[in-house]
């Protein structure tokens, strides 16, 4: 079985200034969702979340894998152009996503407490010095979409700490991580506190972890 | 779109502001109702999901007042069909939502809201 890449010509050069352009680190998100399609779809996923949809791709690729209307999926991200091209992604490939210009979950969170089924990150994982991370998200623009600051974990700890109150029980967590973020330590300090984690797709030095809550 | 599936998910977030803070109230709405093909087992699994006074709240602001007032235990079809409605084809393009705790405003705009805060505002 093979999904198609969802379309993303309508995306021009102008957008691909302030929205991060689909990359390695895109597919193999897909690669991982794919890779588990017909457990993804068995297991009738009620709140889906992307945090940081830039360009839409994941978010678009997993409302598609899902039967049509089957499941809310929420995009956020803290860069008003890239609320914009998911929404035109969606559009592109008929479906219907439900952009939130926000920080990583902050308005969600009282909400989706121990209510999201699938969640999607691939976050800003390049190590950078700490101000070019904050200079970056402040300015809500392109350059968020890679500075991770010290180890480039910054904002995916931020995340990783509130997991458990995140997911619903046996809700899953797809994660793009790279080699310098310490995939083995991540997956060890998440296993002490009760979650799976495997590594699902990537070649070389990028990484999609699956976490799973139990 | 804001739709009103989406919109029950969204809490105020400004620091220390946790009395009503949702759900937030619209204004200055333009409202805009799109077609959705209707899948009411999906609706029928999201019930658990909802808030429904905040849901029926906020329907009726904005002129449907097809819900009960409170969560019949089991719905017949005819409701399902009517939450379908409000939930997936409601899409709230351009108003502010309110909170009402604090009264800070989150302006929607070509279909975004914009629940970004100014750095002191930001609780954590």
């Amino acid at each position: 079985m093979s999904l198609p890449t969802p379309h993303i010509a309508h995306l021009t050069e102008d957008d691909y200034e302030h929205v991060y352009e689909p990359a390695e680190d895109s597919f193999i998100l897909l690669d991982a969702l794919e890779a588990d399609a017909d457990d993804l779809r068995r297991s009738k996923p009620t709140i889906c979340v992307e945090i940081g949809s830039g360009s839409g791709i994941a978010s678009t690729f997993l409302s598609s894998l899902l039967e049509p209307n089957d499941s809310l999926i929420i995009s956020t991200d803290i860069n008003r152009y890239a609320c914009e091209a998911t929404i035109k992604t969606a559009s592109a490939n008929d479906t219907t996503l439900n952009p939130i210009l926000c920080n990583l979950l902050d308005p969600l969170l009282p909400r989706l407490k121990g209510e999201i089924d699938v969640l999607l990150f691939n976050p800003p994982y390049v190590p950078t010095e700490i101000h070019e991370l904050e200079d970056t998200q402040a300015s809500r623009d392109i350059g968020g979409a890679w500075a991770g600051g010290e180890a480039g974990m910054v904002v995916t700890k931020m995340i990783l700490d509130q997991l458990p109150h995140l997911l619903s029980p046996g809700g899953r967590f797809y994660l793009v991580a790279v080699a310098q973020n310490k995939p083995k330590f991540i997956a060890e300090e998440l296993l002490r506190r009760g979650l799976r984690v495997e590594r699902r797709a990537g070649r070389e030095l990028l990484y999609v972890l699956r976490i799973v809550a139990t | 779109m804001v739709r009103l599936i989406t919109h029950n998910m969204l809490a105020c977030h400004v620091k220390n502001c946790t009395k009503d803070n949702f759900p937030l109230a619209f204004s200055d709405v333009e409202l805009v109702i799109r077609p959705a093909p209707e899948n009411l087992e999906f609706i029928n699994r999201f019930l658990p999901k909802l808030d429904w006074k905040a849901l029926v709240d906020t329907a009726r602001s904005l002129g449907d007042t097809t819900l009960p007032e409170t969560m019949p235990e089991s719905m017949t079809e005819d409701q399902l069909r009517a939450l379908h409605h409000v939930l997936m084809e409601m899409h709230v393009e351009e108003g502010n939502m309110t909170c009402r705790g604090c009264g800070h405003v989150y302006p929607i705009s070509n279909g975004i809201p914009n629940m970004l805060l100014a750095e002191h505002e930001v609780g954590r």
